[in-house]
């Protein structure tokens, strides 16, 4: 190989200032480019994202349909089961987003990259609340048409409350995704179970296919300490009453400022102790 | 406002105004430790980094040559003493100096299914390069990799790799860029290559370089001087030439044996250079 250049003009880069929201805003896009970047480079994972949900949503549907047409009353809960499919879906890809893309970075032996440039750990984590959301569109909106089209379940049937408890269940996956990443970053790879079965741990205490009155009275107040089993509920509020508890929406919103708060405060304190303890040299063995 | 930093420059000959004055001191680390759990893996070292100078960091496995790179990066928080990098701590602001500085290992990778081109982007972006489609093209030319940049990165050979993290560590231009081991698993043609570019670009630019090597002819062709580590302790810190003329040897590493065996000239005095 040759060393030799040529007289060519030489380019040296132009630094923009490294502080300041424009500089962060930057950074945040150079990283959502980098996940673009990866997503598009693989088609099974893209495929891989609605696959799944998709097949959930049949199987719940399908077992919809086959209650409705034997029980009165639980013809009465049409759509109960495909909306609390898809709305579980929301939480669970939202979490899977966020934590699977914080993940890949340390399979890939990038994340000291990372941290030795001039990104913040909060742009990082906004990079990857927003790419939660971009991967749960991806990966929600084709499946709840079908959900449309095959069982005339229409998800906008709840209106404004949608909205909201998109917005309740997408925080809650964010505080989940914050204490994982951090759990990982502090204990390495060795701990990336938990990023999967967190969510999981929600599924029979939220409430998901249930009402809170079918737990024990002792797990009653657990329930309605987590801000999805407020979405459930009022969600079932809708489609069995037709009424919207706007209660339930401001109990979870509230819920969901602590448990963000408690999310960041994990994520920032394991990211400190790894810095400590000197587990970032050790990312991705 | 203009958001540009004052001190990007159009050329790389050393006299941009973005270069400290002469003598300036990029990086200076006092009485700097690192202890986990019960070991000491770096003890109460002290060194300064002048501008324009390549130091190497050499010592055997342990010796706590990665643990001080990573201290001077912040990805390690010391125990105790400071690392100060172009006048700012390291551990409570680094983000004020990250912009200056970059790093390459072969134990740190870039995404393998991004394309070259795709994970240069995504780094001019962090490190807020403006002109970083031609910076790209200039650095994928300098280093010959322009081929390679719509190839995915995994799929590269180890001296591809290496010239393509080389890469990403210059993307910036950095005034302080730290390597550990930077031709570790190369041939001795591609290895040579490296080093040759890395030697152009430290004269060039007047930055400074801290190496971390076991490599001892690598060493000899690049540093200006040589900090030894044993322990955790520096034991020498003194140019190539020096070193070898005080332990009497014709090579460096006959004298990084003499260290590593317990027979160091000055292991009475391990911080002797202490600044």
């Amino acid at each position: 190989m040759s060393v030799a250049r040529t007289e060519e003009q030489v380019v040296a880069p132009i630094v923009l200032a490294p502080t300041g929201p424009a500089a962060s805003l930057r950074r945040i896009g150079a990283l959502i480019k980098r996940y673009i970047y990866l997503l598009r480079s693989s088609g099974v994972r893209l495929v891989e994202l609605i696959y799944w949900p998709f097949l959930q949503m049949l199987t719940w549907g399908f077992l919809q349909e086959y209650l409705a047409g034997n029980t009165s009353p639980a013809a009465q809960a049409a759509g109960v089961l495909i909306g609390s499919v898809l709305l579980w879906d929301i939480l669970f890809r939202s979490k899977i987003g966020f934590s699977t893309t914080f993940i890949e970075e340390m399979w890939s032996r990038n994340l000291g990259n990372l941290l030795i440039s001039p990104l913040r750990a909060y742009e990082l984590v906004a990079a990857l609340s927003i790419w939660s959301i971009i991967r749960l569109s991806v990966s929600m909106i084709p499946v709840a048409f079908a959900a449309y089209l095959i069982f005339g379940f229409n998800l906008l049937d709840l209106g404004f409350a949608l909205a909201a408890f998109f917005a309740v269940l997408v925080l809650t996956s964010w505080s989940l995704g914050l204490i994982s990443a951090g759990v990982i970053l502090r204990y390495g790879l060795g701990a990336e179970e938990l990023a999967w079965s967190l969510a999981f741990l929600l599924l029979p205490i939220a409430c998901v296919y249930y009402p809170v009155s079918v737990l024990p009275d002792w797990l009653q107040p657990v329930a309605l300490a987590l801000p999805p089993t407020h979405v459930f509920e009022g969600m079932r509020a809708i489609l069995l009453e037709h009424r919207f508890d706007a209660e339930q929406l401001w109990w979870a919103l509230g819920l969901n400022a602590i448990y963000l708060m408690v999310g960041y405060v994990t994520f920032s304190r394991f990211l400190a102790s790894a810095r400590v303890n000197g587990t970032l040299l050790r990312l991705g063995e | 406002m203009d958001e540009r930093v004052k001190t990007a420059s159009r050329d790389e000959s050393g006299s941009s105004e973005r270069h400290p004055a002469s003598g300036a001191v990029p990086a200076k680390v006092y009485e700097l430790t690192k202890i986990y759990g019960s070991v000491t893996a770096v003890d109460r070292i002290s060194f300064t980094l002048l501008q324009g100078t390549t130091v190497a960091l050499l010592g055997g496995n342990g010796a706590g040559k990665t643990t001080t790179i990573a201290m001077l990066l912040g990805l390690v928080v010391p125990s105790a003493g400071e690392v100060r990098v172009f006048g700012a701590d390291v551990s409570r602001n680094r983000g004020a100096i990250a912009h200056r500085m970059n790093f390459q290992s072969p134990y740190v990778d870039l995404p393998a299914r991004l394309t070259v081109r795709e994970n240069l982007t995504v780094y001019a972006g962090l490190y807020g390069i403006a002109n970083a489609a031609e910076r790209i093209g200039y650095i994928a030319e300098d280093l010959q990799i322009a081929p390679l940049l719509g190839r995915q990165t995994g799929k590269l050979s180890a001296g591809q790799k290496t010239r393509v993290g080389l890469a990403k560590a210059l993307l910036n231009a950095p005034d302080l860029l730290l390597l550990d081991e930077p031709t570790a698993s190369l041939d001795p043609d591609t290895a040579d290559w490296i080093r040759q570019k890395l030697k152009a670009y430290a004269e060039t630019r007047g930055a400074t370089l801290l190496l971390a090597s076991h490599n001892m002819t690598e060493v000899e062709r690049l540093a200006d001087r040589v900090i030894l580590l044993h322990q955790g302790r520096i034991i020498e810190d003194e140019t190539p030439a020096a070193l070898i003329a005080t332990y009497g040897r014709k090579t460096l590493e006959q004298v990084f044996l003499d260290v590593v065996r317990g027979h160091a000239k000055h292991a009475d005095l391990p911080d002797r250079k202490a600044s």
